[in-house]
Formats: C-alpha cells, structure tokens, sequence
C-alpha cells in the first residue's frame, strides 16, 4: 500500500494532526518552559516579532500558551475518546452477538441517554462532580460509550450471520474466541471512523467546558481557558481569542479530515 | 386507521425512557459530593436545624422512597424549590423559557432555508468548484467552537461596525430578533454543515435512481423531476437528522446564551452550577430531555405523514 492510494483528505489530515503532536510534544524546545511565565512589560501586545500571536493581559505570549495548550486538548481528544470506545465496543459486541439480557438492557440505556441532548448530560454530570479534567473525561465516558455500543451492535448483527462466523462455529471455536477474533476486527472500520468526528466533538466540548470555566482550571493553558480569559479585553485586544479558537479549529478539522479519507478509503457510508 | 395504531405504539414506548430520564435526572443529584442538606442550610446550621430540614426534604427516607417521592411531584408539577432565587424551579424555568425557545426558533429559521439552498447548490454542480467550497467550508463549520466564533463575530459585527447589540434579549418582538441575530446566526453556522452534507449526499444518491432515468426517458423537463421527484426523495433522512440536532441545538444555545448573556435557560443552567443549586441543574436537565423527546416524537410522525411507508 503506498501513499498514492490514499485519499488526499487523509493524508492532509494525518500531516495536520502530526504537526500538532510534534509541536505539541516538542513544545518545551520550541517555546521555552514556562507558558504561564507573566510579563508586566509586555502587557496587551499586538503580535509583533516578540511576540508572534501577541500577549495577554499579564504579558503571556499567546503563542507559548497556544502551543502548550495543544497538548492537553490533544490529550482531551485521546482520553475523551478512547474510555467511551473500549467500555462502548464491549457492550455493543456482547449485546449484538449474544443478544439476550446485555442487548435488552443496552437498548434501554441507549433510549434514555439519547433522550438527553449530549452536551447538557455532560454539563450536568460535571456539575455535580465538580469542575476539571477528570470529570470531564468522566462524565464523556458515561454518556459517550453508548454510541459507540449502538454503532456496533448494528454492525455486529450484519456481521454475525457471515459464512466465516458459521465456519468458525462448525469448527467448535469458543463463542468468547469467535466475538473477540473473528467479529470485532469485521466492525472495527466503522467505529474508527465515528472515532474522529468524536474526537473532535470531545475537544470541543473539553474547550467549551473550559470557557464556562468548569473544565480545565486557569491559569493553566487551554484553548478554551485562554479564549474565556480574553474575551473581557476582546474589543482592544482580539489576538487573545483569536489564536486558541484557530488552534482548535485546525486540530478539529485535522480529526475530521481523517475521519473523511478513512470512510473513502475504506469505504463506509460516514 | 392503522398510522394512529403506529403513532399510539411509538408513545407507548415512550414510557420506559420517561421513567429512565426521571431516574437519571434523580440520581444526578445523589451524586454531589457531600451532604446536599448542608447546602441547603449553610456551614453554620446546628445539628438539630440539618436533621429537621433532613426530615422535612424526606432526604432521611431511604433512596427508593425518595425516587418515589420526586416522581410523585414531578406528576404534579413540582420541579423542586430553587436555593439561590427562593422559587420554585418550575416558576423559574417558565419565565426564562420563551427566550431560549425564541432563539432556537430563530436558528431553526435561519437553518432550514440555507441548507436546502447550500445543498441543492453543492449537489446541481456536483464535482465543480462550488461544490468544493460548499464542502470544505462545510468541514470547517463543523470544527469551529460556537462560543469562540460568537466572540469574533460579536467583536466584528457587534463592536467594529456596530450593527448588532452583542449582549441581552431586547423588549420588542424586533428588539428580540435584532438582540438574537449573532447569536441564532452563530449556533447556525454550526448546525447547518451537518445538514447540508447530508442532504447533499442524499439529493446525489436519488440522482442515480431508477426512476430518475425513467423520468428522464419519458422526457420529463430536468427542473421538474428535480423538484418533484429527487428532492422529495432526498429529504426523509435528512429530516431524521434535523431531529437530533434541534434536540442538540438546546445544548448549543447553553452555550451561545452565556456568551452573548441571553437571560435563557442555557445561562440559568450555568449560573446554577456555579451557585451549586443543584435543584434547577436537575430541572433543567430533565426538561432538556423531555423537550428532545418531543422533538424527535414530532419527527417521527412527521415522516410517517410525509412518507407511509416508514416503520417507527
């Protein structure tokens, strides 16, 4: 398989998202170490050659705080995502291939979760268990999972009466063996692809939670901290706010680019 | 005869997922951290005032019986009494109610036209260059922060040229729509991306139909069959979709109402939390779910009229 035969969006997707890892990662070497690191001298500067993005109104370069701000939303994507899909896929692949008590009681969680809109469950779940990042991730895993269960349990009840599922049970595999070897990695591709435009609906959500204040707790760097904490100064000093809500756009759309190129590629229905 | 038989059904199973919202909305508030009645009385009650109020809440009954209880009131109406504003829950919510169901409105308003106009757009010039920016600016809208592009654009066409107020609710019916046009606008350019992409790949999949072809070989003019033919077709599931995300839209305007502080229920949710009345979160929460309930309800009658051929 080589390069050409991808799609564009997915190689314009993946080279975004690896950009933001490695200056995510890298931020250390690139910025110097100290993203709250306060500037009385440099108070409410346009972006300037100091200053590329420009400072805050305790004079923190916005660019150092952009950039080590995308490594805990990038960490928000990951762990948004993945609790919700590893608890999600289990319950789905149990539900869709045994059926039985699991499926009944899946079905009636999925009614009731869904009932909620998904960003007023979360609101409320961090509202009770306090602000942060913990909480956040959570409250995602509680209300998150249940898509990635409905998604492949549907998945799962195509795939279960595939010849090589028969094949496998003529054989006198182990129900257990045939569920974990010979169904999950055939509804796999799906639950992937759905991963991505999660992720970028995690770091948004993470971001808002941020804004209102109930996620990440300032002075530590995330895009949506960083956009609440300009949004008084916006009139005379929009580089505040403009920056952290770029970043965000371009992580998102790095997401929703792979997340496009892999349903082209492998051929899902998005 | 047999549609109300099918509408009937789809209300029965209503009930289990009415039971299970009251059951999570109960249970949210079982898990704050600490004693809730502590927070109902202050630091500085005695014992004696904690285990009275304890007992006059019912909060010293055991957890089923309390279940029991809340359910018993929400049937009478009884949200619960607010901490903060001294008030029932249920008062509160009706007064902030028509601002954030006037700005869902207005969303809604702006977001039907623009993706069917964007969609029939996108798929009549399909693979031409106006289909490729209607597609990837509709990637973009889809990553944007709502509440990051409420503040530019409250910044750009708020403060810099000075046409919309960036903040309130206005007191006339013009008032309103002048007060909310950033905000429906920004929670807009959020929902519609969704939409237009799948409306677009629906108009494009009828396109190839069969009876287009037979259409066309009967020499049926090309607007008419459009028209008439592939965008009745198109509209079935974008209509699902347009369900969940009105039911996600009231979990968007949480956000637009704190940025552009409309009085709405979003930013009485917000300001509950962070003032720990923990009774109106719940209420609001539960009210969000009844409402997306009734929305996708609606929905799913509405195809059945459009469309009898669909099972719910």
């Amino acid at each position: 398989m080589s390069l050409r035969n991808l799609p564009t969006t997915l190689i314009v997707g993946a080279g975004i998202f690896l950009m933001w890892l490695v200056v995510a990662l890298c931020s250390p070497l690139l910025m110097g170490t100290d993203p709250n690191a306060l500037n009385f001298e440099a108070l409410l500067q346009r972006p300037n050659i100091n200053h590329l993005f420009g400072t805050d109104h305790l004079g923190r370069d916005i660019l150092t705080r952009v950039i080590y701000a995308g490594r805990i939303d990038i960490w928000m994507g990951f762990a948004g995502v993945l609790p919700a899909l590893i608890i999600g896929t289990l319950f789905g692949l149990m539900a869709g291939y045994f059926g039985g008590v699991v499926e009944a009681v899946l079905m009636r969680v999925t009614d009731v979760t869904v009932a909620f809109p998904f960003f007023v469950l979360v609101l409320a779940i961090v509202a009770v268990l306090g602000p942060g990042l913990t909480n956040f991730f959570i409250a995602i895993a509680a209300v998150g999972w249940v898509s990635y269960a409905r998604l492949i349990r549907a998945e799962v009840l195509v795939v279960k009466n595939a010849e090589y599922v028969l094949a496998a049970k003529i054989l006198g595999y182990h129900p257990l063996f045939i569920a974990f070897r010979h169904v999950l990695p055939n509804v796999l591709a799906p639950i992937i692809v759905y991963a991505m435009t999660d992720a970028v609906l995690v770091i948004l959500f993470g971001a808002s939670l941020g804004f209102l204040g109930l996620g990440v707790q300032p002075p530590t760097a995330e895009w949506g901290v960083m956009i609440a904490n300009g949004q008084p100064y916006v009139t005379e000093a929009w580089w505040i706010c403009l920056f952290p809500g770029l970043a965000t756009v371009t992580l998102g759309l790095g997401f929703s680019l792979i997340g496009d190129g892999l349903a082209k590629h492998l051929r899902i229905k998005n | 005869m047999q549609r109300y038989q099918v509408i009937l059904q789809r209300l029965l199973h209503l009930l289990p997922v009415l039971f299970g919202i009251s059951l999570v909305s109960f249970l949210l508030v079982q898990l704050i951290p600490g004693d809730p009645v502590r927070l109902l009385v202050g630091p500085r009650a005695t014992e004696e005032v904690v285990a009275a109020v304890r007992e006059r809440y019912g909060l010293d009954q055991p957890l089923l019986q309390q279940y029991l209880t809340y359910l018993g009131n929400l049937f009478q109406g009884d949200l619960g009494q607010s901490i903060v504003y001294r008030k029932p829950v249920g008062e509160l919510i009706m007064e902030r109610l028509p601002r954030t169901l006037f700005l869902a409105i207005y969303v809604i308003c702006i977001t039907i036209p623009s993706t069917i106009f964007l969609a029939i757009t996108a798929a009549r010039h399909q693979g031409r260059k106006i289909d490729h920016i209607i597609t990837t600016s509709a990637v973009f809208g889809i990553t944007i922060p709502v509440f990051w592009l409420g503040i530019m654009m409250a910044r750009l066409f708020g403060v810099e040229f000075g046409w919309f107020p960036v903040s309130g609710y206005g007191n006339t019916f013009f008032g309103h729509l002048h007060h909310l046009f950033l905000p429906a606008l920004s929670t807009a350019i959020w929902m519609v991306p969704v939409l237009v992409r799948n409306l677009r790949s629906a108009i494009l999949e009828q396109m190839e139909a069969d009876y287009v072809v037979a259409g066309r070989s009967k020499g049926l003019p090309e607007q008419y069959l459009f028209y008439y033919h592939i965008l009745k077709n198109s509209i079935m599931p974008t209509l699902n979709l347009f369900g969940v995300m009105v039911a996600v839209l009231f979990g968007g305007t949480v956000i637009v109402e704190k940025v552009y502080a409309v009085p709405g229920l979003g930013d009485l949710m917000i300001s509950s939390i962070f003032g720990r009345d923990y009774f109106v979160v719940q209420a609001i929460t539960l009210f969000f779910a009844v409402v997306t309930i009734t929305v996708t309800l609606a929905v799913d009658i509405i195809s059945t009229i459009i469309d009898p051929r669909v099972k719910l």
